[in-house]
Order: structure tokens, then C-alpha cells, then sequence
């Protein structure tokens, strides 16, 4: 074996892989959505549009993403700021904030559960408290908007931490020296983050950012726990299609919708974020 | 500042607003982390209840250590079979992506050749697809080839999900060891092979370990493709998901604990690794 083969050998597993189950899938998804009897075709789109579930489907997945991102990437941002400012407790304050990381949407999904549902413990603290005389069925199909925030809450709680841990890493890549210029010209400490550390962070804010809005896209377990399908999303509608209705193409063209919608996303973080040329470290 | 205002004030004016900042501060760490830990509190309080209790109003939030829920979930039926089958499936992603990721990242990070490019595009494409979405062409094509509903086809699913973030980071533990200790073992007669396994092996064999952990934690979260790709060989998030509907609360909580404890203990396992990880999967 010589370093000419070797290299392409090593990788030749991985890329067989992804080719089998990545690219090979991908386009049989394609395919799925835009063929019928083996011609092309769009009425599976139609099929999917023209259903009265599809737009409120459509808004509520796009909506979650919009409140849930924005409000993560300011909640991390503060984090990641605590945590900076520590010394002896960073350890232990990181691992506590990094602890959601770990757990599935579904484990987020019942955790809330616990609190919001009926017998739960938002209830019983304000029943407790004399805010309300009996207990509010806070996940019914009356309260959507409820279901709406139990779910912006779940998935706040379950992944800021992974925009906060990007964002923690990024901070670490900042030259001290910079902080210290700007303390020397006069530079408080709000001066210094908008200043300093936000455009010096802008390459993993981009990262975290990209990630975190297209799992946004993908939001189903959390939804389905609380709400279940009271709340209609665009996964839960794709796993719907394909098995409570049995129409796998209109199901492809749903996935491929949030195919869409998380490549559009993308492209707009990269393009609305881009390092200007020269300016990296 | 006037004349009025006595020099000597101002000092301990100074300090008093740095304490109260102090206070304002740790008032912030400390809500911050009850903010993540007081949900988990909660589902165990949930969970070290009796059925009775969790289903009872008002709560206390005191838990009453009854086993109650932990026996009904385990002795119910199908539970213990998918608490093994998500085990056996994270296993396997485990050792499937560090067998395919682990030897691309070495290449990445050893030579330089025509195509390196188109692989890594190749990899970081993979971050911009909803990619559990997969599982559905995949389950027909398992049909076809008579992996459907084992956990090993659930295991390669997973693999894809799993692979990017092995070659990633595997290529950055690789590149932290120098090549001159590699160059060193070749002149003293280590093939490349012995020079692997004598000098770099032992170097990076806690950084794999932490990233094989991921990969475990990755596929025992996953939900989407294991509900789509499992019928009778459920596993433990398919398992829930399907049941979330018909099955009492006591069972669900119980359920959730049993997904968050050994994801409880994973991160804690790699908490030193985690930032040398997302650190590099940035770039």
C-alpha cells in the first residue's frame, strides 16, 4: 500500500456509505415525490397543498422556528457570557448548563409534560397560590396557543445548549488582546460585546444559527408529546402521510418541503452572515 | 460630580454597585441552572411516585420514593425488549461509525489528495438535510433486502446520522497529534500499521472514546427514523412515541426517566471533550 491508494482506501468506506444511505435516499425521495407510474408529475404536491391541514401545518413549523432561534441564540448568548465571567464554578455551571444536550426531544417533550398537563405542576402551583380555583386543561384543543408555548418552552430548554456550547468554543478563539484594546480606548463592558465579541463570534453564531434552524424544521417528538396532533407540524404530517393515509408520495413531497425550507434557511445564514474577506482570524 | 459629595463616598458607593452587580450575577447562574434542572427534578418526582400519586391534584413536588411507576413501566409489556433494542442499536451505530468515520478522518487529516475537497463537501452536505427524513425511501429499500425491522438497519440509519460528526471530529483529534511522532516510529522500523497502533492509537483512543459515546447518545435519542424503520422491534423512543396516546401518564414518565438517565451519564462522561468537539465541527 502506498500514500497514493492508502488515502482513498480510508475513505472509501465513508463515502460508499453516504453515497448508499444519504445520496441514494435522498434522490428515491425526489423521485417518490415528482413521479407517477414512471412520468413526471406535481399532483402529489397538489394533493399535499390543496389539503385544509397543509398552511396551518406549513405556518405553525415556520413560526416555531422563528420565535424558538432568535430567542436561543439571546439566551445563549447571556450563558455563554456567564459562563466567561466564571472561574472556580465554570466546570460545574457548564455541565449543568450543557445537560439538555444530551436528551432526546421525545424525554424534552415529557418532561414538560409533567408540568403542563392537567394534574401537572403548573397547575397545582397555581392552584396552590389561589391564581385559579381548579386546575386548567392547559393541552386541550381550546388552548392551542398554550400547546404553542409549552412547545417554544420544551425546545428552549432542550436546545440552547447546543447553540450555548458553539457559541462557548467560538468565544474561545477571541485573542484576549482585543478585550484589552478596547478596555484601553475607554470601551465599557456592553461596548466591548457589541463591538468585539459579536462580530468576532459571527462565524459560529452563522454555524449555530444553520444548525439549530433546521432542527427547528424537524420539531416532532417534543409536538407530538404535548400536543399530540392537536398541533399539526410538518414531520408529524410526513410521518401521517405515510402511514395513517399510506400515500408515500405525498409523504416525500412533505419531507421534501422541509428539505426546502432548511436549504433556503441555510443559504440566507450564509450569505446574511458571511465573513468578510480578509477578516478572519 | 459636585463638590458636595464627599471624596471619601465614593469608593464604597462603587463597591456597593459592584455587589449588588455581584448579586444580580449570581442571581443569574443560579436561575439559569434551575432552569435546567428543575424540569428533570420534576420528572423524577414523577417518576419515584406511586400511579396513584402521579395522577393525583394538587402535587407536591416532594417525591414519595414509591416504586409504583418503575415496576408497572418495566413489567409492562414490550418494555424491556425495546430498552435492549435501543441499547443493541446505539451500540452498533457506535462501533459502525467509528469503523467508517474514524479511518476517513485520519485521511483528511494525513494527506493532502485530489477529491479531499468533494469529501468534505460531501460530509458537511449531510448538516444541511433533515436527514432522519431518509428512513423513508430507506425503509422500502430494506424491504427489498430484508432489513427491515432489525436493529441492525436501524443501526446503519443511525450510522448516517452519526458519520459526519465521526469524521469531524476524529480528523481533529488526528490532526492534534504531530506527524513527526509518526515519522519518528517509521525510522525506527514501525511499518505504517505498527506506527498506528504503537504511537497514535494510545494518543487518541480517549478523544475516539468520547466521540463513540456521541454516537451512542445520538442514536439512543433518535426518534423519526426508529419509529419509521420498527415495527415488532421497537425501540425505546419508538416504543414511547407510539404509546404516548393510549398509555397512562405513570408509564410515560417513567418512560422519559428511563431515556434521560443514561443520557445523564453519557454527557457527564464527555463533558471535557464537548467543546473540542463543536469547536472543530465549526469549521
Amino acid at each position: 500500500m502506498n500514500s497514493k491508494t492508502l488515502p482513498y482506501l480510508l475513505l472509501a468506506p465513508a463515502t460508499i456509505f453516504l453515497v448508499v444511505f444519504f445520496l441514494w435516499p435522498f434522490l428515491q425521495i425526489a423521485w417518490l415525490a415528482f413521479s407517477t407510474d414512471g412520468g413526471f408529475t406535481m399532483q402529489h404536491f397538489q394533493t399535499m397543498a390543496s389539503n385544509w391541514k397543509f398552511w396551518p401545518t406549513f405556518w405553525n413549523t415556520v413560526i416555531l422556528a422563528a420565535v424558538v432561534v432568535p430567542l436561543q441564540l439571546v439566551m445563549a448568548l447571556a450563558m455563554a457570557q456567564v459562563v466567561a465571567k466564571l472561574k472556580s464554578t465554570r466546570n460545574t455551571v457548564l455541565y449543568i448548563f450543557t445537560i439538555p444536550l444530551g436528551l432526546s426531544d421525545l424525554a424534552a417533550g415529557i418532561i414538560w409534560l409533567a408540568i403542563f398537563e392537567q394534574s401537572g405542576f403548573l397547575n397545582s402551583m397555581l392552584v396552590g397560590l389561589g391564581i385559579v380555583e381548579k386546575p386548567i386543561l392547559f393541552l386541550g384543543y381550546q388552548n392551542l396557543w398554550v400547546i404553542f408555548i409549552a412547545v417554544i418552552l420544551a425546545e428552549l430548554w432542550r436546545a440552547t445548549a447546543i447553540v450555548m456550547v458553539i457559541l462557548v468554543s467560538g468565544m474561545g478563539l477571541i485573542p484576549k488582546e482585543y478585550y484589552e484594546a478596547a478596555e484601553v480606548f475607554g470601551a465599557g463592558p456592553w461596548k466591548r460585546f457589541v463591538k468585539v465579541t459579536l462580530p468576532m463570534l459571527r462565524p459560529s453564531i452563522q454555524t449555530a444559527l444553520i444548525l439549530r434552524t433546521i432542527a427547528a424544521f424537524e420539531v416532532f417528538a417534543v409536538v407530538v408529546a404535548l400536543g399530540g396532533t392537536t398541533l399539526p407540524v410538518l414531520v408529524g404530517e410526513t410521518f401521517n402521510w405515510q402511514f395513517a393515509l399510506n400515500d408515500r408520495n405525498v409523504a416525500a413531497a412533505f419531507a421534501l418541503v422541509i428539505l426546502a425550507i432548511s436549504i433556503a434557511a441555510t443559504l440566507v445564514f450564509l450569505r446574511v452572515l458571511r465573513t468578510p474577506k480578509g477578516a478572519t482570524l | 460630580m459636585s463638590g458636595a459629595v464627599a471624596t471619601a463616598d465614593k469608593p464604597r458607593a462603587v463597591s456597593d454597585i459592584g455587589s449588588a452587580g455581584k448579586f444580580l450575577f449570581w442571581a443569574g447562574v443560579v436561575l439559569l441552572c434551575a432552569w435546567v434542572l428543575v424540569p428533570i427534578y420534576l420528572l423524577a418526582v414523577n417518576t419515584l411516585s406511586s400511579p396513584q400519586q402521579v395522577t393525583a391534584f394538587p402535587k407536591t413536588g416532594v417525591p414519595s420514593f414509591d416504586m409504583g411507576s418503575i415496576q408497572f413501566f418495566l413489567s409492562f409489556e414490550g418494555v424491556l425488549k425495546a430498552l435492549w433494542n435501543s441499547v443493541l442499536v446505539a451500540v452498533l451505530t457506535m462501533i459502525l461509525s467509528i469503523a467508517i468515520g474514524a479511518p476517513a478522518g485520519y485521511a483528511l487529516s494525513r494527506f493532502e489528495f485530489p477529491g479531499k475537497a468533494t469529501f468534505r463537501m460531501l460530509v458537511l452536505m449531510t448538516r444541511a438535510f433533515p436527514l432522519p427524513l431518509l428512513a423513508l425511501p430507506i425503509a422500502v429499500m430494506f424491504i427489498r433486502i430484508g432489513l427491515d425491522d432489525t436493529p441492525i438497519g436501524l443501526a446503519l440509519v443511525h450510522t448516517t446520522l452519526a458519520i459526519p460528526f465521526a469524521v469531524l471530529i476524529t480528523f481533529s483529534i488526528f490532526s492534534g497529534i504531530p506527524l513527526e511522532l509518526e515519522e519518528a516510529a517509521w525510522t525506527l522500523g514501525c511499518n505504517r500499521l505498527q506506527a498506528f497502533h504503537k504511537v497514535v492509537l494510545p494518543l487518541v483512543l480517549p478523544g475516539i472514546t468520547a466521540s463513540a459515546i456521541f454516537a451512542f447518545t445520538i442514536s439512543w435519542n433518535e426518534v423519526f427514523a426508529a419509529s419509521v424503520l420498527t415495527v415488532q422491534n421497537r425501540t425505546l423512543t419508538a416504543f414511547l412515541l407510539q404509546s404516548l396516546s393510549v398509555s397512562p401518564l405513570h408509564l410515560r414518565f417513567a418512560g422519559g426517566a428511563a431515556l434521560v438517565i443514561p443520557a445523564l451519564i453519557f454527557i457527564f462522561a464527555v463533558r471535557k471533550y464537548m467543546f473540542a468537539m463543536w469547536g472543530i465541527a465549526n469549521r
